[in-house]
């Protein structure tokens, strides 16, 4: 199954991530994100962060969620490659989130990210029982 | 397809193309946009026209919801959009502003010419890309206390030259002098300062960029003598950066409080990225507050950069200061929400002027000018794209009657950053620009190939829109020489 594929806007990137629950779509949200960054490939797990978000609503909950993530980039450099995400209900996010500071010398970082906007916001369970989610980035 | 706008835009004149409000339920006032009817096909498609039409909802709206030629798709408001609302009872909306708060433009004069800097525009080039913190990542070399901070919040500008960066004629020669007085640092979060605090004195990432430009064409001699722009050839300075993290954070933490604040005051609009709040309530004056500390510290940023920018010129170029003449044309806002005063169906009124990828354009005359600009009108400054032209203009009278005293920023883009990339690598980029004489050094390959040239409006097509309209006026235009890009 694709965890997720870039959306295109004039301006700004966007992201479509896919899972079969919720945890995994915010868990892919988080990683098409930080693609966008840098090659997650390229990134180790030398650490791992714990982070509890609490939102609204479940379409908030990403914007909230993609935004801790972009502080933690802005303010410690921290890049992460895998998430291991609990929801105790729709509304909120406990993560363990598994990575490493950036290092410019196996990093290469492509662009930076301003905020996950509400434009677009999607989070949905399809048809077919699987989630969705769409979030629009102001790089 | 591309011609789906008709019957919904309709053409006042060649320039001028407006939005009835009877075209969507909840439109308070007409939008209006300025444009060619070649730059309109992009605009509906891209869906900033929709956008104009969810930014007449908001309530307190007066005359038009405009869009400048530049006008490509934002989050809630276009890019290029500009609304007013009345202070008494209107909103203010962070989404009329933006994430990067006082996103804008720096532009310094030399005494040089094209000549006597080409031998050194390598070395140039050099200088500023490492006296200047610039890129993803970048932390700045100013190391400062979290009790500094504030100060840079509440005197902006003024704080970089107290502390020596720059000389007090620049803040003559700065919109609101470099700081708006309203600033309150408690309004601003622990974490918008701590993605502010390594972050002052960098350039950034993105579309943010300083240039080595020489002046190619003067349209009117007497207004480019007052701003010191003397002959073709010229070089001229411009530095486009903003407020960085903190900016982005405040933009971030109010469109959160507006949008609970837009639910318990009831206040009905079409995108939730248009969150709003009454200007006079505590929400609405409390961003107010929050959006001038991230406008100040925008220019207390562009204060150092230009600082930097001078050193780099006097060690490079083995000259003072003095003789290199490299002084302060002006320095306007992109981003930004201002309370000013406009006759409004007669009647002078107090209003809260959101300015989206639009600037500032006071005309002759107008009280809130410096002295030595109070005979041609406020200097307007437009980066165009990499690859072609800037343009100096400056504001109109025409601008005062009909946009708020207001005009176009830029070129606005067309193509996504995908499509822009498409097929183009960051060292094809560079090396085009190199093969047209503009030498360009950047932190990243990838982010110079999604700022291509052809990734943007032509800003030309832009600014004949602006001028025949008559909401500004061209005065000179500049080449690119050496690029410097975040």
């Amino acid at each position: 199954m694709k965890t997720y594929e870039i959306i295109d806007t004039t301006a700004d990137i966007g992201i479509r991530a896919f899972g079969g629950d919720l945890p995994e779509v915010y868990a892919n949200a988080a990683l098409g994100m930080l693609s966008l960054i840098t090659d997650t490939a390229t990134v180790r797990e030398e650490l791992d962060r714990a982070i509890v978000i609490n939102a609204p609503d479940s379409d908030a909950l990403l914007v909230e969620w993609l935004n801790e993530l972009i502080f933690l980039f802005d303010t410690e450099m921290l890049l992460f490659s895998r998430f291991e995400i609990v929801m105790p209900d729709r509304f909120r996010i406990l993560a363990r989130c598994f990575g490493e500071k950036a290092d410019r010398t196996r990093h290469e970082l492509k662009r930076g990210i301003k905020s996950a906007t509400y434009h677009k916001l999607k989070v949905e369970q399809k048809k077919d029982g699987d989630f969705q989610a769409e979030v629009i980035l102001d790089i | 397809m591309a011609e789906g706008w008709k019957g919904v835009i309709h053409k006042k004149d060649e320039n001028r193309w407006e939005i009835e409000p009877t075209y969507k339920a909840g439109m308070r006032v007409p939008g209006l946009i300025y444009t060619s009817e070649s730059m309109l096909a992009q605009i509906w498609e891209d869906q900033a026209f929709e956008q104009v039409v969810n930014v007449s909802f908001l309530p307190g709206i007066v005359g038009h919801s405009l869009a400048m030629p530049d006008i490509h798709f934002g989050y809630g408001f276009p890019i290029g959009g500009v609304a007013a609302t009345r202070v008494k009872d209107g909103v203010v909306s962070p989404g009329g502003v933006g994430f990067d708060i006082n996103c804008g433009v720096r532009l310094l004069r030399t005494n040089l010419s094209r000549e006597e800097v080409k031998p050194y525009i390598e070395k140039l080039v050099y200088a500023l890309y490492s006296n200047i913190p610039s890129g993803l990542g970048s932390e700045g070399k100013l190391r400062i206390s979290d009790k500094e901070l504030d100060k840079v919040l509440l005197k902006g500008s003024a704080w970089a030259v107290e502390k020596g960066f720059g000389q007090a004629d620049d803040l003559i020669c700065t919109e609101e002098s470099g700081c708006i007085k309203n600033a309150d640092p408690d309004k601003v979060s622990q974490r918008a300062r701590k993605r502010g605090l390594p972050q002052i004195g960098t350039l950034g990432s993105g579309n943010h960029f300083l240039e080595i430009q020489a002046v190619d064409q003067i349209y009117d001699q007497e207004a480019a003598r007052t701003m010191g722009i003397l002959e073709t050839g010229q070089i001229l300075i411009l530095i486009h950066t903003g407020s960085r993290g903190l900016g982005h954070q405040v933009c971030d933490d109010y469109i959160r409080t507006l949008g609970e604040a837009t639910q318990r005051y009831g206040i009905d609009i079409p995108d939730r990225q248009l969150a709003c709040a009454p200007v006079q309530s505590p929400e609405g004056q409390d961003y107010l507050a929050a959006m001038a500390c991230a406008a100040n510290y925008a220019w207390a940023n562009r204060q150092c950069i230009a600082h930097w920018v001078r050193e780099s010129f006097v060690r490079v170029m083995g000259k003072g200061p003095r003789e290199i003449g490299l002084e302060q044309i002006y320095d306007v806002a992109h981003n930004i929400a201002k309370i000013e005063r406009y006759m409004v169906e007669g009647k002078s009124e107090t209003l809260c002027v959101h300015r989206k990828g639009a600037t500032r354009a006071f005309p002759k005359g107008h009280p809130d000018l410096p002295a030595i600009y109070r005979n041609i009108g406020q200097p307007v400054l437009i980066p165009g794209d990499m690859g072609r032209y800037s343009y100096i203009a400056v504001g109109t009278e025409t601008a005062m009657q009909e946009t708020f005293g207001s005009t176009c920023h830029g070129a606005g883009r067309t193509q996504s950053r995908s499509a822009a990339k498409k097929g183009l690598r960051g060292s094809d980029v560079a090396y085009k620009l190199a093969m047209k004489g503009i030498l360009v050094k950047s932190d990243s390959m990838g982010s110079l190939a999604e700022e291509a040239s052809d990734a943007y409006k032509d800003v030309t097509e832009v600014v004949e829109v602006t001028e025949k309209a008559g909401i500004s006026r061209k005065i000179a235009r500049t080449v690119p020489l050496g690029v410097i890009k975040g």
